[in-house]
């Protein structure tokens, strides 16, 4: 018996082996991917019972990842010093597409967010999320590191330019999204830490002075974020219906299909930004467990991939975008426990709708991309 | 620091994996801040987070506030609240929407014509606010559903105060009225304000002071079982319940005199038209009337698909706001002002007698311009052209004028712009010159202005028209030598608790400049002839007062160059239509008003008769003798 089963193991071992020889040859980490795989199965299981078993949108979130998925395998193809080199016109094409968003969002006399190019709508905002952190690795790879004083000018005109463009949209949470990403690159091109703090100062005075200018309900949001209790029919409604979700969850949840909160409507925004709260009462702290077990695993993985290639653009750019997913999963993850205000960022993977699935699978395939090429710089 | 600087590559993988270092503590810390989080909601605050959730659940009941009373300057009730019952649906907690919408039709309790409509509100609705679906409910209407009601989970009959108009229809065009809140407003309100109101001003004073009127809606909690019925308690759980008091709207004060207003009303009714009095010394409005009016209250309830289509399609179209929007030719109420522009710019002299031999032709032109009723004047001089209303005499002054002086002199009167009343929808009409008319015609050979076109502005028609609250705002610039004050509505708000008011103060918007006050006098002295030995002496016989008016004449219908006009053959919508302003008394004017009685005919017989009656109204006490001035 014991022999028996080495000999069936070692033939496991030999077909793993030649699919690792496949995946290397396609230029796929295996463990990142299935990591991916598992959040997504996870993410799929919960939206059933989230959208209230409704079939279609779980196909539809289907269709979405295998969207995401046949981008990611495309991009893992691309030769990084290519990406690199039309790196500047991505951006430009970026910041071209989103003025004209903007431009058509002033004639409709409406603010907007995307294009309709017919067969489907395209946020360039989406784009942005690669294209800044791409922008910025390029403008640093040739450039002495830690960047000195003039680098990080241009590099906060080359961050602002797009962020004002998306905040005016209005979309606060995306455009949050893209300045972070853009500036885990410059902290991953080892940015003194005293100018950290300097810009964190800076950034205080700066929320004193964007609080002038948010709108009423940006403000509403954060003051019901510091206390819900003040507007429970309004803004606040959110904050307290997902506590409730999450708290009355308890250790092992609920069960699959069995949330009260989540099946009768208490919680709004169930299947899309308030998902999390979901899982909470329905698979319990437990079930939240395995899910931050499993983003913790892709991004350490990913992480683990940026610390391997080896030039500065590979490296600062697969960094960001590791690091951006975890704060993704953080920002959502926090709001909807009450520790950070409501700002509309979906749980990666998870939430229902949008496009950033794509872009997300996208950022993997990039990533995946810039690690290939490590063995061949090594040569 | 080096003037060259190197890249290091191995010196910056180290940074780079330092950072990483650095950045995957600081994920570690913050995953552990979140897993701290999870164990606070889901172990240690568990059991509180379960009571709310299970079986008990604390609901949040708004409590609309008392929207705001209309009354008017003397503090009568135009627009009050009733308390009515009304049917009510909690989208979330009702299986079938549109099952339960077809049984209530089946019921008869809500109409089939308005289920799309409200389908459509209740999916713009937040799925936890309370949509009411059928307002004012009778008494049979209540029993009805009562003893169905177990069949209709998430419905319920609820008592609300309903807004109430204890005159009907009067004052309908100055009031506006409130309807349900349809998912074109909730585009346009922050609905957790409006949770728990149904009605919403749609017009006049209801919606331009919206916001004043509806107050902030309070809330209370309340303990509800699963079946979403309120309940008392429900076994150990007795959760702290909240509640906040709602804040009543400001009840507004109106400048409109009721008095005043019922007696326009009454002297215009069974006629279509509009009479806007206003006060001279401050724009308040003391009556605004447009016939027909409608109810108000049709609309709060709740107004049919045929009863609306009734109202619309009314050949007098009672919902046309006339004394606002509807544009006419002034006629020749407009003389004083080409008086007072012939005076200010000295092209005329008023001692000069002209003879009028019932025609005018302008020089080398073989175009007839008549009088009215083809009379003879004989020699007039100003006084007497605008006593007797000379339209020759004017033809001339206006062609001597010319257009653009014209333009220019009137346009601070207020013509050709909207008065800024403090409600909406108001006209603006038309003030011509020749960069209007070059702009306004899309063909070349249009946009040339005619020497014929300035002769016919100077009695009022072609391509000037007014509003009868324009003409009103006019007579009452003229009443006050220049003075120009913006016309309101709105002349305080009242506390509802306290009683307190505070006013509105009047809104001065300067005078018109450059006209002597020795010209002023002469066209008022004219104005005033009119109604002593001219084309009004009739009407202004007798009154207790001396009073400065103008009537005025607007041609619907062109007649030919050679033929008569005949108002008895022709069809009654083609007559003229019949205007009068005054102001009163003459030396120190209380009240201006602008009268219009659409296909009345000529001026001095239809629209002056109104005017006197109005003016008697305000100025006279009960038995007959002038009110002291306040």
């Amino acid at each position: 018996m014991i022999y028996e089963e080495v000999t069936s193991g070692s033939r496991t071992r030999r077909t793993l082996t030649g699919a690792a020889r496949v995946l290397f040859a396609l230029k796929i980490d295996g463990p990142l991917v299935v990591g991916l795989a598992l959040i997504a199965a996870y993410g799929l299981v919960v939206l059933y019972s989230a959208s209230g078993q409704n079939l279609p949108t779980v196909m539809r979130t289907g269709a979405r990842l295998a969207l995401g998925t046949a981008a990611m395998l495309l991009l893992a193809q691309i030769n990084p010093n290519f990406l690199r080199r039309s790196t500047p016109w991505l951006y430009a094409g970026g910041c071209l597409l989103l003025l004209v968003v903007a431009a058509i969002g002033h004639i409709g006399m409406g603010a907007q967010r995307w294009l309709d190019l017919g067969l489907f709508r395209f946020q360039p905002s989406e784009l942005m999320k690669l294209a800044v952190p791409m922008m910025c690795a390029w403008y640093l790879h040739e450039r002495p590191l830690p960047p000195g004083w003039l680098s990080l000018a241009v590099l906060s005109v080359l961050i602002f330019v797009p962020v004002s463009l998306v905040v005016v949209q209005p979309d606060l949470g995306t455009a949050a999204l893209i300045a972070i990403a853009g500036a885990l690159v410059i902290v991953l091109a080892g940015l003194r830490l005293r100018v950290i703090a300097a810009l964190f100062a800076l950034g205080a005075v700066g929320a004193w002075f964007g609080w002038s200018f948010m709108h009423d309900y940006q403000r509403k949001r954060v003051l019901t974020f510091l206390n819900p209790q003040t507007d429970p029919l309004g803004a606040g409604y959110h904050i307290i219906q997902s506590q409730i979700a999450i708290g009355s969850g308890g250790v092992f949840g609920k069960g699959w299909m069995n949330g009260s909160q989540a099946q009768l409507e208490f919680l709004p925004e169930r299947s899309t930004d308030f998902i999390f709260a979901v899982i909470g009462e329905e698979f319990g702290l437990l079930g939240l467990l395995v899910l931050l077990m499993l983003y913790v695993f892709v991004v350490s993985r990913a992480v683990y991939l940026a610390t391997q290639t080896q030039d500065t653009f590979a490296r600062l750019l697969a960094g960001s975008l590791a690091l951006t997913f975890f704060v993704y999963v953080f920002i959502n993850a926090g709001m909807v426990t009450g520790l950070l205000p409501v700002v509309g960022v979906p749980l990666p993977l998870v939430s229902y709708g949008g496009s950033s699935v794509v872009t997300l699978l996208a950022g993997f395939g990039i990533l995946m991309a810039l690690y290939s090429r490590r063995k061949l710089i090594g040569s | 620091m080096p003037a060259v600087r190197i890249k290091d590559h191995w010196r910056e993988q180290r940074l780079f994996d330092q950072r990483s270092i650095i950045c995957a503590v600081i994920m570690a810390l913050a995953t552990l801040g979140l897993v701290a989080r999870l164990y606070v909601l889901q172990v240690s605050r568990h059991a509180y987070y379960s009571e709310l959730s299970q079986g008990n659940r604390v609901r949040t009941e708004p409590i609309p506030a008392a929207r705001g009373l209309i009354l008017d300057r003397a503090g009568e009730v135009i627009a009050g609240n009733q308390p009515a019952y009304q049917l009510e649906l909690v989208p979330e907690e009702v299986p079938d929407v549109d099952g339960t919408l077809a049984s209530l039709v089946q019921l008869g309790l809500i109409r089939a014509e308005d289920v799309a409509e409200l389908e459509r509100t209740i999916d713009s609705s937040r799925s936890f606010d309370s949509v009411p679906i059928r307002l004012r409910m009778s008494d049979e209407d209540v029993a009805r559903f009562a003893v169905r009601r177990f069949e209709f989970p998430g419905l319920d009959i609820r008592t609300r105060q309903t807004r109430w108009y204890p005159n009907g229809g009067l004052a309908v065009h100055a009031l506006g009225y409130v309807g349900a809140i349809s998912e074109q407003d909730l585009k346009h309100i922050d609905r957790a304000t409006y949770a728990g109101t149904s009605l919403i001003g749609k017009l006049g004073i209801e919606s331009a002071y919206e916001s004043q009127l509806h107050g902030n809606n309070g809330f209370r909690e309340v303990l509800v079982n699963a079946q979403g019925r309120s309940v008392e308690r429900q076994g150990a759980f007795v959760p702290n319940l909240r509640t906040k008091p709602p804040t009543p709207g400001a009840d507004l004060v109106l400048s409109i005199d009721l008095k005043v207003q019922r007696v326009a009303e009454a002297a215009l009714a069974g006629h279509r038209g509009a009479v806007v009095a206003l006060d001279p010394k401050n724009g308040d409005v003391l009556a605004l009337v447009s016939l027909p009016g409608f109810d108000p209250t049709l609309f709060g309830r709740g107004i049919t698909a045929g009863e609306y289509g009734t109202l619309s399609n009314d050949i007098d179209r009672p919902l046309f706001n006339r004394a606002l929007r509807g544009t006419y030719p002034p006629g020749s109420t407009i003389k004083p002002g080409i008086a007072l522009a012939g005076l200010t710019y000295h092209v005329v002299d008023p001692q000069a007698h002209k003879y009028c031999a019932g025609s005018f032709h302008l020089p080398g032109s073989s175009r007839m311009f008549r009088e009215y009723h083809n009379e003879k004047h004989g020699y007039v001089d100003l006084d007497d052209a605008i006593a007797r209303s000379c339209d020759v005499y004017f033809y001339g002054l206006a062609d001597v004028l010319g257009v653009d002086r014209i333009a220019t002199f009137l346009a601070p009167f207020g013509f050709g712009k909207t008065t800024g009343i403090d409600i909406g929808g108001e006209k603006s009409g038309i003030l011509p010159s020749k960069e209007w008319k070059a702009k306004a015609f899309a063909k070349p050979a249009d946009q040339v202005w005619f020497p014929g076109e300035t002769v016919n502005f100077g009695i009022g028609q072609g391509y000037l028209t007014v509003t009868p609250l324009q003409l009103a705002h006019y007579a009452s610039i003229i009443a006050t030598r220049g003075r120009i004050w913006k016309p309101r509505l709105v002349a305080a708000y009242r506390d509802p608790h306290t009683g307190q008011m505070q006013h509105v103060p009047a809104q001065s918007e300067g005078e018109v400049s450059g006209v002597s006050a020795e010209d002023w006098d002469r066209v008022v002295h004219g104005m005033i002839g009119v109604t002593q030995r001219g084309t009004a002496a009739a009407i202004g016989a007798h009154a207790p007062y001396t009073f400065a008016g103008k009537t005025g004449t607007a041609q619907v219908f062109t007649v030919a160059q050679n033929e008569r006009y005949n108002a008895s053959a022709i069809n009654e919508r083609l007559r003229d239509h019949s205007w009068f302003i005054a102001f009163a008394p003459a030396d120190a004017p209380r009240i201006a008003i602008a009268v219009l009685q659409e296909n009345g005919g000529a001026g001095a017989s239809a629209a002056a008769p109104i005017a006197r009656k109005v003016l008697d109204a305000y100025l006279l006490t009960a038995d007959g003798k002038v009110k002291p001035a306040t």
